[in-house]
């Protein structure tokens, strides 16, 4: 493992991004205007439900976005050479993940920053935990959606193939978080499901942060998704092969 | 050094169900050599098990006295693959920069790469608007960075026009004179006069290994074309796969 490489490739990967106009606002607008479309859809109706729902959507937006991105930016390494080239010079398969992983956690907390920022500030979501918190609690959940991607990534051919994942990797566990349903009130199966799923930790830390103001259990699921998130880096690595058919 | 860069011996390959190499033996010597064949002879193959990226069946590789692939080698070895590999929305000075990073090259070595491929004008372009020959000689410059000891090229002359095919020709040259070993496939055998030594392939076997001159007497042939017709069709050739 190098320091050198590892920053070498994150800030690559960033330079790439910055050229990517399209990609940059998906990824720093699109999570404030869906959020505010949300708010909007219920200013007239009632703002609890914007105050229950938006935390949850807090959680959702930075995995979703970090794992299209990423899956389909590493399938594009994978299929253009590039990996090959770096695999057969001196770059460990760790400094390769973390690479992306230092880029698209960077990104993240900018996201988060707005997305709570504008939640918070101007569209009057109530909380009672700390701030602070719920963007750390979204930079952990977008490494968690970059970590998925770069895992995906090695199962497909196209990037046509890599979107694909979205809907089997991200829809299930959406429906299963807590969003729609309370997880203590779905059938016994389904909560032991959505208990090993991660996205659903990061969305009882969101509840949590809006409800109340203890602390240590939110680090508890930040605990869990960071877990995960380094267990699919670790499945990724696998899949990093310098010798190929 | 005593034993030749590299010592390719009883190397087995196979890619799904088909054999491409089998049992070969193979010693390049510094200097430039020039693997030439068909399309499909099982070049490229060749070439990805010398730079350690091809699984192989059986046999050994050794590269500069290490096994090919091995850690130590990582930053002695420049390779070119016939897809250009560089980053299309990065521009060629930011891909030769990061590459460098990771090589842990000199910043002072982006420039001279740059420079060598004729790519100065081009410098501050985005990879992906640039056509294809420049595309492949962003690629190519990637492979000079650090001065690797070994240079392995897949097809870097596919498409460029000629005044620029003899540059680059006489740019792997000059990386051979100072010492490097080059290996350079392409399937165009009018490129053969160019290289110091040949290597003659069809079908996964070495038909000649020798220079341009030696190839042409021994067949009595006027160009290397024409001498790796005579052999085929004489059957001739150090170990047939078959």
């Amino acid at each position: 493992m190098s320091a050198r490489v590892t920053w070498a490739i994150a800030v690559r990967v960033l330079t790439q991004l910055r050229r990517d106009h399209r990609t940059l606002a998906m990824l720093l607008v699109l999570p404030c205007l869906l959020i505010t479309l949300l708010w909007w859809m219920y200013r007239d109706v009632d703002a609890a439900t914007f105050d229950r729902l938006g935390p949850s959507l807090l959680a959702l937006f930075p995995m979703v976005v970090m794992f299209l991105v990423t899956s389909v930016t590493t399938l594009r390494e994978r299929t253009s050479g590039t990996l090959e080239r770096l695999l057969a010079m001196p770059t460990g398969k760790l400094d390769f993940l973390l690479g992306y992983a230092v880029a698209f956690g960077l990104v993240a907390t900018v996201q988060s920053l707005l997305a709570v920022g504008i939640s918070v500030w101007a569209l009057g979501l109530e909380i009672v935990g700390p701030g602070w918190l719920m963007v750390i609690v979204a930079i952990a959940d977008a490494i968690l959606g970059t970590a998925l991607g770069l895992f995906v990534s090695a199962f497909a051919r196209t990037e046509f193939q890599a979107v694909q994942f979205l809907p089997l990797v991200i829809i299930p566990q959406l429906l299963l978080c807590g969003l729609f349903l309370p997880r203590d009130r779905m059938p016994a199966v389904l909560e032991t499901v959505s208990d090993l799923l991660p996205l659903s930790y990061a969305v009882d830390a969101m509840q949590r942060l809006a409800t109340t103001d203890r602390t240590g259990e939110v680090w508890t699921d930040v605990a869990v998704v960071a877990g995960f998130a380094l267990a699919c880096l670790a499945l990724g690595a696998v899949t990093l092969r310098r010798r190929t058919a | 050094m005593n034993s030749a860069p590299i010592e390719i011996r009883g190397l087995t390959v196979d890619r799904g169900r088909r054999r491409v190499l089998a049992d070969l033996d193979l010693d390049v010597e510094p200097g430039v050599t020039g693997l030439l064949g068909p399309s499909g002879c099982g070049k490229s193959t060749l070439l990805r098990a010398v730079v350690g990226v091809q699984r192989i069946a059986g046999g050994s590789v050794r590269v500069l006295g290490h096994q090919a692939g091995s850690a130590a080698l990582r930053d002695r070895i420049g390779y070119v693959t016939q897809a250009a590999s560089v980053y299309d929305d990065l521009t060629v000075a930011e891909n030769l920069r990061f590459f460098a990073r990771v090589l842990g090259a000199a910043p002072a070595e982006v420039d001279r790469v740059v420079d060598a491929v004729d790519l100065g004008a081009h410098a501050d372009q985005v990879v992906g608007r640039l056509s294809g020959g420049q595309r492949s000689r962003a690629s190519l410059a990637v492979a000079l960075l650090g001065s690797p000891d070994l240079l392995v090229l897949d097809e870097p002359t596919v498409g460029l026009d000629p005044v620029l095919r003899r540059d680059l020709w006489a740019l792997f040259h000059r990386v051979a004179d100072a010492g490097a070993t080059v290996l350079v496939s392409s399937h165009v055998m009018d490129e053969a006069e160019r290289c110091d030594r040949l290597l003659l392939m069809r079908d996964g076997a070495i038909l000649a290994h020798e220079t341009p001159e030696s190839v042409k007497a021994r067949t009595g042939t006027e160009d290397v074309e024409a001498a790796f017709l005579a052999l085929v069709e004489s059957g001739a050739g150090p170990g047939d796969p078959r």
